[in-house]
């Protein structure tokens, strides 16, 4: 799938820096893990397939390395992002670009194979074989794609110095992005509430989805946590659980890409996407803004300006 | 000879609600597609199929815990001086875990090392602790990233539960192995245990053999670890890392925590609060310094507080039970089974080479 093409390029670019961050398997064939690539050797373990979940581009802000990063569409809007705020320099990044026609939600595997430790992984025509110690599994792909693939608008990467393989262009309407929220935003107040507070519930407060978000880049400094100034109480309330995810929501206004990687980090699988999905919306209804598209953007609420467009002065 | 028992499957919600009339009850429930502890209700949808995504370890090590509350006092005729209230409870409700697994169960002894066999004993976890019953069930098969043969424990291992139950055909054999257990079996709604003893030996034998391997347990907890000290194999290994606290706070042996006053006014709490060794600033010090300032080297320490400190203070046993939690819920999927493999292998180049 590609594989051999992303080793050759991998191959040309290892020389001019410090690290490639790639894929290669992890402790089963199920799990995909990020690889961080520093001699030629380590480039015959990188692969690429639909388990490559992650959004390597996470890593960049932090690195302080001239690194190159093997990304996704979504995880390439990352990248945009980080143009947009300056929280990279352009010139130590370089980008393998991968045209993707999905990734896989490995969650929804392991509940197929009922959890059973896996033994070996193929893949044939549009489905995935997973052999398990009650035999073996044969799984559509398309049944298997987290909700982000479902209306993926960039499959190809926004911005790459390399790409492997041909462009893809998306096939889901774009109005589609926004449907489930669109949904949910009809339930009342009321309900709303009492569906956060039962998903929240289940927090443990382990930041997984702080840490697995590429935009969450305060990293060791978060308000949270902080303990001087003590901003906000260490509690495990639905209240403070709920504080922390609006303010994880707040902080990403027209900055989430909606990469879904907070939904794939939470151990509990809470979907706390969503939360940042409709703060996104919000921000493409009143300012016409959607994040991590164009690298000369910027986000409305990062800049000032006395005569916003869309901005509507309050009258007394 | 250990108390027996039979309890038919359907008969499983009478005991239940039998249990739940006298004691704090909880059960590992279904919520969308989670299976978590929590208090029985015979509306919630339980679920025995696989392991609970995470420990039952909050029961009787809170993850928040009060210490106690206080409250300043101005003295009316004198309103400059001040005196404290100081208000502590250390009143617990009789509690079951029930339908825990031997992981889990085994994660509370390794827990009680710490906080119970020692010179000055942590009354809020004894406290918990003292009250609390664990009916355990026996793993029929293996789970991804399970490995808890290679720690020193097993899928019917019997180590720190009150009772342990295994899943028959048409219901389930029940054994106690301590008083407390015993009593719980004296139930008009059992049937006679002895005759499935057999079958429940058989059933649990067989998933003795199904366990990975992934090292092994010869003299578990003794061993050196040639590598340990070698940081380029940590580094290659905790790169990856995200710095959250998943591993931690799922695991059913962590027991790291912090403390918090939680104030307003004149009123406020000190609060007990997990802490995860994972985080930056864990060993943040007051003066700004960090004496494990990256990734690494806190990965480094968790897998050597468990394999290699701990086993030094507490007569060689490993603080982990091999539940695998940290390696299935891991948002990078680190291992710590493969890690440890590779460390006990000085033969091994490093854990890329694995695969």
């Amino acid at each position: 799938m590609g594989s051999e093409k992303l080793k050759e390029i991998v191959s040309k670019v290892l020389p001019e820096v410090d690290v490639v961050i790639g894929y290669r398997q992890g402790f089963d064939q199920l799990h995909a893990i990020p690889h961080f690539i520093t001699t030629p050797e380590h480039i015959d373990q990188l692969i690429w397939n639909p388990l490559c979940v992650h959004n390597l581009a996470t890593y960049l802000p932090s690195l302080n390395k001239k690194a190159a990063v093997v990304v996704k569409g979504c995880d390439s809007k990352a990248i945009v992002q980080y143009m947009q705020e300056e929280l990279i320099n352009r010139e130590n990044v370089v980008i393998i670009g991968i045209p993707c026609t999905g990734v896989i939600d490995v969650n929804k595997v392991l509940h197929a194979i009922n959890y059973r430790p896996v033994k070996e992984v193929t893949f044939e025509n549009g489905s995935i074989l997973i052999r398990t110690s009650e035999g073996q599994k044969k799984l559509l792909l398309s049944d298997l794609y987290p909700d982000k693939c479902k209306t993926c608008q960039y499959p190809t990467p926004l911005v790459y110095d390399h790409l492997v393989g041909e462009p893809v262009k998306t096939d889901k309407p774009p109005e589609s992005v926004d449907e489930e929220v669109r949904e949910f935003e009809k339930k009342s107040i009321a309900e709303r509430l009492a569906y956060w507070e039962k998903e929240f519930d289940r927090c443990i407060r382990c930041y997984a989805c702080r840490n697995a978000c590429p935009m969450c880049i305060c990293r060791d400094k978060c308000i949270v946590e902080s303990r001087d100034p003590h901003l906000m109480s260490q509690k495990l309330t639905p209240g403070e659980k709920l504080m922390f995810h609006m303010i994880h929501s707040l902080h990403l206004t027209g900055r989430c890409i909606e990469c879904g990687e907070c939904d794939r980090a939470c151990p509990m699988g809470i979907p706390v996407s969503k939360l940042k999905k409709m703060i996104n919306l919000g921000m493409k209804n009143r300012y016409g803004y959607i994040p991590g598209i164009n690298p000369e953007d910027k986000s409305p609420l990062l800049v000032f300006s006395l005569k916003g467009e869309n901005t509507e002065e309050q009258k007394p | 000879m250990a108390t027996t028992a039979y309890l038919p499957k359907e008969k499983m919600k009478d005991w239940l609600k039998v249990l739940s009339e006298k004691h704090q009850l909880f059960v590992p429930c279904l919520e969308d597609d989670v299976v978590l502890f929590q208090l029985f209700n015979p509306e919630k949808n339980l679920c025995f199929d696989r392991p609970a995504n995470s420990s039952p370890k909050t029961i009787i090590f809170s993850q928040c815990e009060q210490l106690f509350s206080f409250n300043f006092k101005k003295e009316p005729d004198n309103p400059q001086k001040t005196s404290i209230e100081l208000k502590e409870n250390l009143e617990y409700p009789p509690t079951i875990i029930f339908g825990a697994r031997p992981c889990d169960a085994k994660g509370f002894m390794i827990i009680d090392s710490v906080y119970i066999e020692t010179d000055i004993a942590d009354p809020y976890y004894r406290g918990r602790r003292e009250k609390t019953t664990i009916i355990t069930l026996s793993c029929p098969v293996p789970y991804v990233g399970c490995f808890c043969t290679s720690v020193g424990g097993g899928p019917a291992d019997k180590a720190g539960s009150d009772i342990l139950m295994t899943e028959l055909e048409k219901g389930y054999f029940l054994e106690a192995s301590t008083e407390k257990g015993e009593a719980l079996l004296r139930e008009p709604l059992f049937e006679d245990g002895s005759s499935y003893i057999d079958e429940a030996e058989n059933i649990r034998k067989a998933c003795y053999t199904m366990v990975e391997k992934p090292f092994s347990d010869d003299e578990p907890g003794k061993k050196p670890l040639p590598r340990f000290h070698e940081d380029t194999f940590w580094e290659q290994e905790g790169n990856r890392c995200i710095s959250c606290g998943a591993c931690t706070y799922l695991c059913p042996t962590c027991y790291c925590f912090n403390i918090t006053d939680e104030q307003t006014a004149n009123t406020g709490e000190r609060i007990r609060t997990w802490d995860a060794c994972m985080f930056h600033h864990f060993t943040l010090e007051a003066s700004g310094h960090n004496p494990r300032p990256a990734k690494y080297g806190r990965l480094k320490n968790r897998v050597g507080h468990k394999f290699l400190y701990y086993p030094e203070k507490y007569n060689g046993v490993i603080a982990c039970s091999g539940c695998g939690r940290c390696i299935r819920y891991c948002p990078v999927s680190i291992s710590i089974s493969n890690v440890v493999a590779s460390l006990k292998d000085n033969m091994r180049e490093s854990v890329d080479d694995k695969h």
